[in-house]
């Protein structure tokens, strides 16, 4: 009789107490849209493209980050300047395919292509979400500020011969070696 | 202009009162629920979210009526209106006040016991005529609780009933000049609040519906305003059973003078209400054998016990 009036009533009272408390317990809700939450900055968003500090573009069209991707979200096209650099012709991401794992941005050997804390990408038409290059190019250099590629690389363009870039030794001449 | 019980007035404003009093349950439900765990519940739609209710009527209005094409057309449409209908007229009897009343029932308590047993034809029907598994079962389990937990819904009553020596509801407020009947028959109210529960297929006894084990259980097939009427049916009858428990042992509309009489109801009645709701949040669904035996071998001996004390204390004095 007693286990029967414990488990019928009293636990049961005992239950709504617990329950009737949470009325002066502040709600966990986070009021979304008029309270923006806290972005960590490293924090994987939407994705951009960054400029080196001369304002050119960082990406040199080697496709590292398209073959990276597990999803293959990223399209793009490989073109030559005068001058001899590389540059995406066309560069293209699909962002309704996209999972945002940071894979292309770990694979870019130019950190040209970034993940920022941004993710309020939601579009009423999906072609909307297949983003160009004018989209993705941002003015800046990111989270790398003093990054050149073609300043630190040894590849040769105009105006920047072998062996003249930053720390780079000049090519040794093999004849000289000769014992 | 005063208020008479049985006015075309008064019974205008009853009737538009509690079905407003029941639609805006949908929104003060989801808003305690959603305190009671933590949550902020539905504050979009103006202050406070109070036009929640309005958005979710034009959205039950504007959707599809439609009939499954293998349900019994017939009973399909007529399930819904009688659960509103029955309910509806239950409040007839209520005394909300000194004079606010639709009319004067020499059979009150009675009435309201054979309209809420017909309540129960609403919800078979509805299993029934949807001619669906999960409907079935809903039907088949809502009949097997109505039918055991009205014995003693009944029979908690008459305790009541006794020491007032009348079965008109508003005898029964002035009954309880002295003292409220919860004291005297605060078993049979205990009763009366677990029956309440189970008639009005709230939770945690809403063993007919049970989304979780069975769909929505008999109202699965339906949709639109027939489903509103099931919904909202469902609120008022969670309004005339807190309406009931005040009436019955809480002495109605009586109070301290300062509030008006009507107020003192609406204020024992929001508390029965919200305590209601605070039993959906906390209490889990039994299993339906276990809500059965619960019925049958403890709470209707102990009703049985409850009158039989009762009946001879006043035998006694």
């Amino acid at each position: 009789m007693f286990t029967l009036v414990k488990d019928t009533l009293i636990s049961q009272v005992v239950t709504l107490w617990g329950v009737f408390k949470k009325l002066f317990v502040k709600a966990d809700t986070v009021e979304y849209p008029d309270q923006q939450p806290y972005m960590f900055p490293r924090w994987r968003g939407r994705i951009i493209l960054s400029r080196d500090p001369d304002g050119e573009e960082r990406c040199v069209a080697c496709n590292l980050c398209a073959v990276a991707c597990p999803v293959d979200c990223i399209a793009l096209q490989k073109g030559e300047m005068e001058d001899g650099r590389w540059y995406p012709e066309f560069f293209r991401i699909n962002f309704s395919r996209c999972i945002m794992c940071g894979f292309c941005e770990e694979a870019c050997p130019t950190n040209a292509i970034q993940l920022t804390p941004d993710f309020e990408m939601a579009e009423y038409v999906r072609q909307d979400m297949v983003w160009e290059k004018e989209d993705l190019l941002i003015d800046g250099c990111g989270k790398y500020h003093d990054y050149n590629f073609y300043r630190v690389a040894g590849k040769q363009i105009a105006g920047k011969d072998k062996g003249e870039a930053l720390n780079e030794a000049k090519p040794v001449d093999v004849r000289s070696l000769m014992p | 202009m005063t208020l008479e019980v049985g006015s075309g007035l008064t019974i205008g404003l009853i009737l538009g009162v509690v079905i407003v009093v029941a639609a805006m349950l949908i929104w003060v439900e989801r808003r305690l629920l959603s305190f009671w765990q933590e949550r902020l519940g539905p504050n979009r739609v103006g202050p406070f979210g109070l036009l929640q209710v309005v958005a979710d009527m034009i959205k039950i209005f504007t959707k599809e009526d439609w009939v499954p094409p293998f349900a019994d057309r017939f009973s399909f449409v007529l399930a819904p209106a009688i659960i509103m209908t029955v309910i509806l007229l239950s409040f007839a009897v209520i005394p909300f006040g000194p004079n606010i009343g639709v009319v004067e029932s020499n059979i009150g308590v009675l009435f309201i016991l054979a309209m809420a047993s017909l309540g129960a034809y609403s919800v078979m029907l509805g299993g029934l005529s949807s001619d669906n598994k999960y409907a079935l079962l809903g039907s088949l389990r809502a009949a097997a609780q109505m039918v055991s937990y009205e014995v003693f819904m009944g029979i908690s009553l008459l305790g009541v009933v006794a020491l007032s020596g009348s079965f008109n509801l508003r005898t029964i407020v002035e009954a309880q000049e002295g003292m409220w009947f919860v004291i005297p028959q605060f078993i049979g109210f205990v009763i009366f609040l677990i029956a309440g529960v189970a008639e009005s297929h709230r939770l945690p006894f809403d063993i007919p519906e049970a989304e979780q084990e069975i769909c929505a259980g008999y109202h699965t097939e339906y949709s639109g305003m027939k489903f509103g009427m099931f919904f909202v049916g469902e609120y008022l009858g969670l309004v005339l059973v807190s309406s009931l428990i005040t009436v019955l042992f809480f002495g109605g509309w009586m109070g301290p003078s300062f509030l008006p009489p009507i107020v003192w109801f609406a204020l024992k009645s929001g508390v029965f209400i919200a305590f209601f709701i605070l039993l959906r949040a906390a209490i889990p669904r039994p299993r339906y054998d276990q809500l059965m035996s619960y019925g049958w071998l403890f709470l209707l001996p102990l009703s049985l016990i409850n009158l039989l004390v009762t009946g001879a204390i006043i035998l006694s004095t």
